[in-house]
């Protein structure tokens, strides 16, 4: 009987532990394997040891494009854990009128990456493009938005904040329904404020929900799971380099110039520095556990 | 001292509504300028060529010769029957996959449980663009190149949805199998009658979101495929977007069409959505 039962086990779990081993867990073993070769465009292999790594350390490009990536990661993750909470502070009450307004703000995940870059570079284009326009009627005229070194990245960044604000929005919803309404009560017996209350109630109660939404959202910045797209459409790294994630520049080297081996040590690189993010907010957060203390 | 609380409790109430207003106009302009952008798609899309970058936000002469043109003078048809047959096909595989997955490691027990859920688990952190050069390495060699299953079959793995339907297994009551137990059902007979019929909420749900990302994603398609035939919606109009450069009205239909199916899918399933995402937090 119990036999059966652990057979019948591995037989349910087989197919997907199989798939993820094979094209998650192998590809991940695999790039440090590739990144210690040199490949060239017909496919060669040739072992260089640790050549590759050293040539990320010597490349100018590489570490204009860390700074990239730490520049996006800060800017985006605070105007994340801003928006997604102001629009769930805002919607939290149930109402007909807030189901409707949740709906909304969450509508830009329906829309692809790809056809958001496009929109929100139609709206962006030069002078004549609806948002260089109205900058235009409050006196800053002449803006690009996309073509200015200095704004590119920051106009990337606000785009995925129309995107993602939703999604980090319902999650703080979670969270907030989670709170007893006996905490409030006995706050306003005491005689706190609505300013008193969210900063003694609401935040701390929020902890939790503030960890996950902090950890999901610096990863994907950092490994760029949502900019890729963004990047890829709007301004292709540029202007001069200055919208060039360390994940566009590994899928430039991969699938511009062939330099398969290189490619996959910044990869490797970059699951490091994930990691290395991963374990820091557990260890912060002493192992991810809440006491409510 | 007892009346003292009514009269106070009303004062707040009071305030409260004057806020709640204040609340409501704030979320009213906020909604509108999210949308804004999704609008000026569909109404860009309406235009002729000169009048996209006119001031006017409302097309003066609506017209369908964008559509027609994009669907008419391109293979675009066939490219969303292929994103249709990915993003389904993936869909399905993976809820059927997931739900065997999700039962076992939430109702049996076996050795090494906790640790395949764990080893699961941490491929969450793993997003395709880390692994996009190793994995296209990978594909290429056992020949999925420029095919259908290049497309479907390492789209069907991921994590998240083990462990969504994981949690929701671990709530169903105990009883509901244990009978079936008792009269000699097996295992499979368990999962396929008793916890995949109990489990329609969240596949419907799952389904949804699955079969979204799938119509959505673009790095993959464009990585693994680059036979013309084989495009999804995706790809064809970012292609689209560079031959075109000029043609605004043409790309915008384009991507109306492309985003008006989820957004539909979306006004109609809109509750399991949200409910399914707001409960994927981590509590």
């Amino acid at each position: 009987m119990r036999q059966r039962e652990i057979v019948a086990s591995y037989l349910f779990v087989l197919p997907d532990t199989i798939g993820l081993l094979v094209f998650v867990g192998v590809p991940m073993m695999l790039a440090v394997a590739i990144s210690l070769f040199d490949v060239n465009g017909f496919g060669r292999y040739k072992f260089v040891g640790l050549g590759n790594y050293q040539r990320i350390w010597l490349d100018p490009l590489f570490w204009s494009t860390l700074q990239v990536t730490v520049r996006f990661c800060v800017t985006l993750v605070p105007i994340l854990y801003v928006t997604g909470l102001g629009l769930a502070l805002l919607v939290q009450r149930s109402s007909r009128f807030t189901t409707v307004m949740r709906a909304i703000f969450f509508m830009p995940q329906m829309v692809s990456l790809v056809v958001v870059g496009l929109v929100w570079q139609l709206m962006t284009v030069d002078k004549v493009g609806v948002l260089p326009r109205a900058l235009a009627s409050i006196g800053l005229s002449g803006v690009s938005l996309l073509g200015d070194p200095n704004l590119a990245l920051l106009a990337i960044t606000l785009t995925l904040m129309w995107f993602l604000m939703g999604f980090y929005m319902l999650i703080f919803l979670g969270g907030l329904e989670d709170i007893p309404n006996e905490f409030y009560e006995a706050a306003a017996i005491d005689g706190a404020g609505r300013v008193q209350s969210f900063w003694y109630i609401t935040l701390p109660s929020l902890r939790p929900t503030s960890f996950f939404v902090l950890i999901v959202s610096t990863v994907a910045a950092v490994a760029g799971a949502q900019a890729f797209d963004l990047v890829f459409v709007m301004t292709k790294g540029g202007p001069a380099n200055s919208t060039t994630l360390l994940i566009t520049y590994i899928y430039q080297q991969a699938f511009l110039y062939s330099s398969f081996g290189y490619a996959a040590a910044l990869a490797t690189l970059l699951v490091v520095l994930v990691m290395i993010i991963t374990v820091t907010f557990f260890m912060l957060t002493r192992g991810g556990r809440f006491h409510y203390d | 001292m007892i009346e003292s609380p009514e009269p106070q409790k009303a004062g707040r109430r009071e305030r409260y509504d004057s806020v709640g207003i204040v609340w409501m106009l704030v979320a009213l302009v906020l909604a509108l300028m999210t949308v804004f952008p999704l609008f000026y798609m569909l109404s860009a899309a309406f235009k002729t060529q000169v009048e996209v970058f006119q001031t006017d936000l409302l097309p003066a002469h609506p017209t369908f010769d964008n559509f027609l043109y994009v669907l008419t003078e391109l293979p675009f048809w066939r490219y969303m029957a292929n994103t249709f047959f990915v993003s389904a096909m993936v869909t399905v595989v993976a809820l059927f996959f997931h739900t065997m997955a999700g039962y076992a490691l939430a109702r049996l027990r076996f050795p090494g449980r906790e640790f395949i859920f764990l080893a699961m688990f941490s491929t969450f952190l793993v997003s395709l663009p880390v692994i996009i050069v190793p994995l296209f390495v990978l594909v290429r060699w056992m020949g999925l190149l420029n095919n259908f299953a290049g497309l479907i079959v390492p789209s069907i793995f991921n994590a998240f949805g083990i462990f969504l339907l994981r949690q929701f297994y671990i709530s169903l009551p105990r009883e509901l199998e244990e009978a079936a137990l008792v009269d000699g059902a097996g295992y499979w007979r368990i999962y396929w009658s008793i916890i995949l019929p109990l489990s329609r909420p969240i596949i419907s749900a799952l389904a949804i979101l699955f079969f979204l990302a799938n119509w959505n994603s673009f790095l993959w398609p464009l990585t693994v495929v680059n036979e013309q035939n084989l495009w999804v919606v995706q790809v064809a109009i970012a292609n689209f977007r560079s031959q075109y450069s000029g043609s605004w009205n043409y790309t915008m239909a384009a991507s109306t069409i492309v985003a008006l199916p989820m957004i539909i899918l979306f006004v109609v399933f809109q509750r399991q959505i949200v409910d399914s995402i707001k409960t994927s937090g981590l509590k």
